[in-house]
């Protein structure tokens, strides 16, 4: 750029001086009245500097680092990536191992019976509800509306061991054949009630509970108790206490899966619900999906094996029983 | 347009400089304004609106606003101060200065109405459609032909330091840009595009671009701004020259190398991930050099230090500039990463370089230069600047320790087993974890805003032309140049 320079840059760039306060000498150029002092680089600097370039050296002599022709430097080390999620898996792998052959031999009973046993079983079921399940039933397992709350004795098709194992591995209104499958007709969409109907029935379903009929309800009980009778106790038994051959709920506890209120109970009758929940067969291997049915039997309401094919409810006097758990 | 000193001065380009600075504080409060959204979208989902105000379009927004926005603008205005008066010439070519500010917000436009409306071909901070990429490309060669024509027509027989760091910001963002929007259009009158990579390539080729989007036009473009706005406001030399000059060449040598790092534990070779770490880690005193330069340029000048605000604010940036730059090879060590990838630990390190180091820089430069570019003697008021300061510092504090203690708590949620083997958290567990932290993030980001609009307030009382009469005495008169009345017209 000397074609730019005139003679009195020329003398610019002569003109070094010394820093009063430093007492280092700058470099002579000036720009915008900046100047440059010409202090060496700093030794520590400098050092770490170098450090950091020989620790990469070193990196490269051990670690995978260059490729070359035909592939890439190894390493002494052995080190891969692949190698290294492999190590930690097998740590893990290793800590199950202690447990897991013993589990995978011993019946329900003898798990629950075992302290070391139930614990492992406790440990993996918490583990893998919250992975896998909580999505749809919540953390604590309080269920939402349309997802049961697994935390009380309310089941639908069971709370033995043996139910829950099966509703866990076929799912509800899977597609399978050992699937949980019930459906409830809707009754005003098909029109197999009229509207007055459904709204007397639904009055009668409330009574059952002696739960106000809210707004509206002024019909004619008989009425209500006439079609239920035709329509309903089928599956829901002419008590109303539901029966689980059917997946048919309780309608004499109070709780809900899609909401007490009046709307939400006509809006059930006329058009039905049919929730769904997957089958965990092949999507689990089966030590998780028996962890699994072992920590939801525990929540709170889980029921002994029937030994008769009988079912052996928990006979509880309804206002002992809370309202419908799940939050909207 | 002549500003008269001991000597005859040429007549510089102040009107562009202007218009840019102007930008930067427009563009630097939507940036933030998006940001406290965004941040308080993640805290209380209810806020985002669908689909056009959600997170998911709004945070690219945001980056964009706050990166290629703000910093942009910044980056623009404090170069074309520079190089004038670094080289003592006039910018070159007025019209074509005037294309880079009309045809750079237009890129901005461009580019968030696009977001906004989906358009957007997923790659971080590069999220433009070919469109913009394109338009972007004709302003980018314009900016450095302005730049360049402006260096070699100089009237110094040498390129100052900050020259070379804004130099290799310009040309080493065009490479990067172009290289990793190769695309090709679905058709002509259409948004989308197709990336001519595919796979780990492209990941590759992406992450090249974004680490060196973060080298280059956040470090090495804002390292331009220190070398000169530190010794201006400090009024010492720099501390070493052969320092700029090592730090320089082995920062832009060594910084290229380091875009793997993002692809630790990926489909991404061994080899390549180790190359990107090594280099990362040797990356760190080049950095530092920078650092070392301004810090030590204030020698001799401590005392300033208790009194001006504005050197605090550059002392503040280049302190955060020093402990993210620290973290950064930290956080590129494999093991490391194995904890930090894809938690807040990465949200708090860029915010601590973005809100400490670019945004305190661009503070103390704008506060350097409104008063000179107005023709004013000072910034209207100094308290002002003060709790600025103290304000956005804090609001800093709060928003990185939040998401220090958010990423750690994170990635150790993520890996933590039992003694049986089993994953000790969910990842929704994670999720509800993180809530408070994300209140807190955003109160720091609210905080930092609020700085941000009283110094808007400030410049815009200083180009009014007024001087708090409390702080300063009402006897106080404004010198008038005739350059503030081009301004001011």
């Amino acid at each position: 750029m000397s074609d730019h320079q005139n003679d009195n840059q020329d003398q610019n760039t002569d003109k070094k001086e010394v820093d009063a306060h430093s007492g280092v000498e700058t470099t002579g150029h000036e720009w915008d009245g900046i100047k440059e002092l010409n202090n060496p680089l700093p030794r520590w600097w400098l050092w770490v500097f170098y450090v950091c370039i020989l620790w990469s050296v070193w990196y490269w002599v051990v670690y995978p680092a260059w490729p070359v022709a035909g592939g890439h430097t190894k390493g002494t080390g052995g080190y891969t990536q692949f190698k290294e999620l492999e190590d930690s898996q097998n740590e893990i792998v290793a800590r199950q191992k202690v447990y897991l052959d013993r589990f995978e031999q011993a019946s329900f009973q003898e798990i629950l019976d075992d302290p070391e046993l139930y614990a492992f079983a406790m440990a993996g079921g918490s583990a893998m509800f919250k992975d896998n399940c909580a999505t749809c039933h919540g953390t604590g397992a309080q269920g939402f509306k349309g997802y049961p709350n697994l935390n009380d004795d309310d089941w639908l098709w069971g709370g033995a061991l043996s139910d829950i194992h099966q509703t866990i591995q076929y799912g509800i209104r899977e597609d399978n054949l050992d699937t949980r499958l019930s459906q409830m007709p809707a009754f005003g969409k098909e029109g197999m009630l009229k509207n007055t109907e459904i709204e007397a029935v639904v009055d009668y379903v409330f009574s059952l509970s002696s739960q106000a009929a809210g707004h509206g309800g002024d019909h004619d009980l008989a009425k209500g108790q006439t079609i239920f009778a035709e329509q309903c106790a089928s599956c829901h038994g002419l008590d109303g206490k539901g029966d689980r051959e059917f997946g048919a709920p309780n309608l004499t506890d109070k709780i809900w899966l899609y909401g007490g209120d009046r709307a939400s109970v006509f809006e059930t009758v006329y058009s039905a619900r049919s929730g769904m929940m997957p089958a965990w067969k092949d999507r689990l291997d089966k030590n998780t999906i028996r962890q699994l049915t072992i920590y939801l039997h525990q929540l709170g309401g889980g029921e002994e094996e029937r030994e008769d094919g009988q079912e052996e409810t928990v006979e509880r006097p309804v206002e002992d029983i809370p309202d419908a758990t799940y939050s909207e | 347009m002549t500003v008269m000193t001991d000597q005859q001065e040429p007549e510089y380009n102040y009107d562009i400089v202007r218009r840019f600075t102007l930008a930067t504080v427009f563009w630097c409060i939507v940036g933030l304004l998006l940001g406290v959204l965004i941040a308080s979208q993640l805290a209380f989902p209810d806020l985002n609106i669908e689909p056009y105000f959600n997170f998911g379009r709004l945070r690219p927004v945001h980056t964009s606003a706050v990166i290629f926005a703000f910093c942009g603008n910044a980056l623009f205005a404090t170069s074309y101060y520079v190089v004038q008066r670094t080289c003592g010439v006039r910018l070159w070519n007025d019209k074509l200065a005037n294309f880079t500010f009309w045809g750079y917000q237009l890129f901005i436009v461009m580019a968030a109405t696009g977001y906004i409306l989906g358009v957007n071909q997923t790659k971080e901070y590069a999220e433009p459609e070919w469109y913009a990429d394109i338009w972007l490309t004709i302003v980018w060669v314009s900016y450095l032909l302005v730049y360049l024509m402006t260096c070699i027509k100089r009237k110094e027989p040498h390129l100052y330091v900050a020259n070379w760091f804004y130099l290799s910001f310009i040309v080493t963002v065009a490479v990067v840009h172009v290289a990793n929007n190769i695309s090709i259009p679905v058709d002509i009158v259409g948004a989308k595009s197709y990336s001519a990579f595919a796979g780990v390539q492209s990941a590759m080729i992406q992450w090249w671009y974004g680490h060196n989007a973060v080298g280059f036009f956040l470090t090495s473009g804002f390292l331009g701004m220190m070398y000169y706005f530190v010794p201006k406001q400090a009024e010492r030399p720099i501390y070493s020259y052969r320092l700029s000059i090592i730090h320089f060449w082995s920062l832009i040598f060594i910084y290229i190398w380091a875009g793997p790092h993002h692809l630790h534990y990926t489909a991404l070779p061994d080899w390549a991930q180790t190359l990107g770490m090594t280099f990362s880690i040797m990356l760190w005193m080049p950095s530092w050099g920078g650092m070392v330069n301004g810090v030590m340029t204030l020698s001799g000048a401590w005392h300033k230090l208790r009194e001006d605000p504005i050197l605090q604010f550059m002392i503040i940036s280049l302190a955060f500039y020093g402990m993210a730059t620290f973290e950064g090879p930290l956080m590129a060590i494999r093991s490391v990463n194995s904890l930090s990838h894809y938690t807040d630990w990465t949200i708090g390190h860029v915010h601590s370089a973005a809100l400490g180091w670019n945004g305190f820089i661009t503070f103390g430069a704008l506060y350097y230069m409104v008063p000179k570019l107005w023709g004013q003697t000072r910034m209207y008021s100094t308290k002002l600047i003060s709790l600025h300061l103290w304000i956005a510092t804090i609001g800093i504090v709060f928003y990185i320790t939040a998401m220090w203690v958010s990423g750690i708590m994170q990635g150790l949620m993520w890996r933590t087993y039992d003694e049986m083997g089993f994953l000790q958290y969910s990842f929704v567990e994670s999720v509800m974890a993180m809530k408070p932290f994300y209140i807190i993030r955003a109160m720091g980001g609210g905080l930092y805003l609020t700085g941000a609009l009283i110094m808007t307030y400030n410049i815009w009382r200083t180009i009014r032309g007024d001087v708090n009469v409390k702080e300063f005495g009402s006897d106080q008169t404004q010198t008038q140049s005739p350059q503030t009345q081009g301004a001011m017209a």
